[in-house]
């Protein structure tokens, strides 16, 4: 394979992570919390989904359509019951309990679907394409796609509509927020919705890239993609996109030049590195001390 | 009746009592001005008004309706604005999306021009910085910001936290003489204070706060000459 089809492949991998990330940095910006069970949204989707198209024999697109609803249904209900109780807690109280609800997904998946890999069949049913030496996949091409319509979309919901300014707000100042009428809690459950929704798109991209599932196939995809926010800048939309798709690229051109052991390990120095010189990540803001 | 009536009001920070009790009301057309030191509760009892903090005992009432235990986001619908203490616009937005901010409660386009329209006119500076981000301004340009933002949701009553914090001597005229033209285009306003003396030049009536307890109100122009006031909080 050449050069190019491996940064190809890297795009689409971290377009899958860019779409994870969203959620992260989204939650992040809104309600100050790290969602440690975002990972695990993805994996019930692929779940959704398997089950929707193997056991009920729905058609893929409606199975994720019915995977996206699911998930948006339970990031709302995770919000509810585990963090919105927690809301004056301190953060180290909302972190744990993140990690325990991912625990508690992953348990439950292993409780009603058993701990062996299920192949997962690909949803994508478009055609690979062929430009001379380099092949791009179905899968790569609609990865890349949706992250491309994903992206627009949700800048303009946030520049041009009352709902996301009103996250804007919320993100910067709940009480002044507050003080303008906006309902925090409300805009706080509409960003667990957006960023769960968008989870369960990257799960059924990313079940159909690598076809096989587990409850543990959320875990690692969710904690790359929480590099990539914070690579990106934490809290910035575009520092999202961007974070992924770098981390893609990074991580599949280790995996073809380097060593694929060594990938993972290449992927987290960078991180490690980009930290150390911009502690705020590639866009994140810079924190002006107010005298 | 009263427009905003305090009763009783108790704020507690956790074992802490901050706000011990204290009953006090506003009417129709009024400013009112709640002096005191630093610390005395004064930010506190506004917080605790429009609902960011929650009571402890004691009850609200505004326009009738009980909003004792009513969430603060509530209370715009209602007619109630509150201009927080060290401005809080939103620093990362323009001058213009913090204006619609304002306005979020209402829905009417036509009406958000006019409204917009109105606040420009009122703050020409504002108008001329339409599209800057709001945390490039000064702080009395700030202040105009968030006062603007205030009035976008045409309040009845609004609430007003230590307007002059921090501003220039030629801002703090200023300032004080557009909330004297509030007032007279019939807003009623609750002022909270540091600056007495020229709180108590535009207030009809004022309430001293000291350590949670009100302990001296009555009309802005006999407090001015009271001589405990005088030695305490005018300086003289």
């Amino acid at each position: 394979m050449s050069f190019l089809n491996y940064c190809i492949n890297g795009l689409s991998l971290g377009s899958v992570y860019a779409i994870i990330a969203l959620g992260y940095t989204m939650v992040y910006g809104i309600a100050k919390m790290l969602n440690f069970a975002h990972g695990d949204v993805i994996m019930v989707a692929g779940f959704v989904i398997y089950t929707m198209m193997n056991s009920l024999g729905v058609n893929p697109i409606v199975a994720v359509l019915i995977s996206v609803i699911v998930c948006t249904a339970l990031g709302v209900t995770i919000e509810k019951i585990a963090y919105k109780p927690l809301r004056k807690a301190t953060p180290l109280a909302v972190l744990i309990t993140a990690i325990g609800v991912s625990y508690f997904l992953q348990n439950l998946a292993l409780l009603i679907f058993g701990s062996d890999t299920k192949m997962f069949t690909s949803v994508v049913k478009v055609p690979q394409l062929k430009l001379g030496e380099i092949i791009i996949t179905g899968e790569t091409i609609v990865t890349i796609i949706a992250c491309i319509i994903i992206m627009v979309c949700l800048t303009l919901f946030i520049k041009k509509t009352k709902a996301g300014q009103a996250m804007l707000a919320v993100s910067e100042d709940k009480d002044a927020a507050e003080l303008m009428g906006i309902n925090v809690n409300a805009t706080i459950s509409l960003t667990f919705a957006i960023g769960s929704g968008l989870a369960a798109i990257a799960g059924a991209l990313l079940c159909s890239q690598y076809t096989s599932l587990t409850p543990y196939t959320g875990a690692m995809p969710g904690i790359k993609a929480f590099v990539a926010a914070v690579f990106g800048g934490i809290g910035s939309i575009p520092g999202a996109l961007i974070g992924g798709l770098l981390l893609g690229v990074i991580e599949n051109l280790s995996k073809a030049y380097i060593s694929s052991q060594m990938a993972d390990a290449i992927v987290f120095s960078v991180l490690i590195i980009v930290l150390l010189v911009k502690p705020t990540g590639i866009l994140g803001k810079k924190i002006n001390e107010k005298v | 009746m009263a427009m905003l009536e305090v009763k009783d009001l108790e704020v507690h920070y956790g074992v802490i009592r901050a706000i011990k009790g204290i009953s006090f009301e506003v009417n129709e057309g009024e400013v009112i001005s709640l002096i005191g030191a630093n610390g005395a509760g004064k930010t506190t009892t506004l917080h605790a008004v429009s609902g960011l903090l929650s009571k402890s005992a004691g009850s609200v009432t505004f326009m009738g309706k009980d909003i004792t235990n009513l969430a603060a986001h509530k209370m715009v619908s209602l007619g109630m604005a509150h201009v927080p203490e060290g401005r809080r616009v939103f620093s990362e937005l323009t001058v213009l999306e913090n204006l619609k901010l304002g306005a979020y409660t209402r829905s009417d386009k036509k009406e958000l021009e006019d409204t917009l329209n109105m606040v420009y006119k009122r703050f020409p500076r504002l108008m001329e910085r339409r599209n800057q981000i709001a945390g490039t301004l000064s702080g009395g340009e700030q202040q105009m910001l968030a006062m603007g933002r205030a009035l976008m949701s045409h309040p009845k009553l609004i609430l007003m936290d230590e307007p002059s914090m921090g501003l220039s001597p030629i801002f703090v005229e200023e300032i004080f003489s557009i909330i004297r033209d509030i007032s007279a285009e019939g807003t009623t306003v609750l002022l909270v204070e540091q600056n007495a003396k020229k709180a108590l030049s535009i207030a009809d009536r004022a309430y001293v706060l000291e350590t949670g307890n009100i302990t001296l109100s009555g009309d802005a122009s006999s407090l001015l000459n009271d001589e405990s006031v005088k030695k305490a909080y005018l300086g003289e």
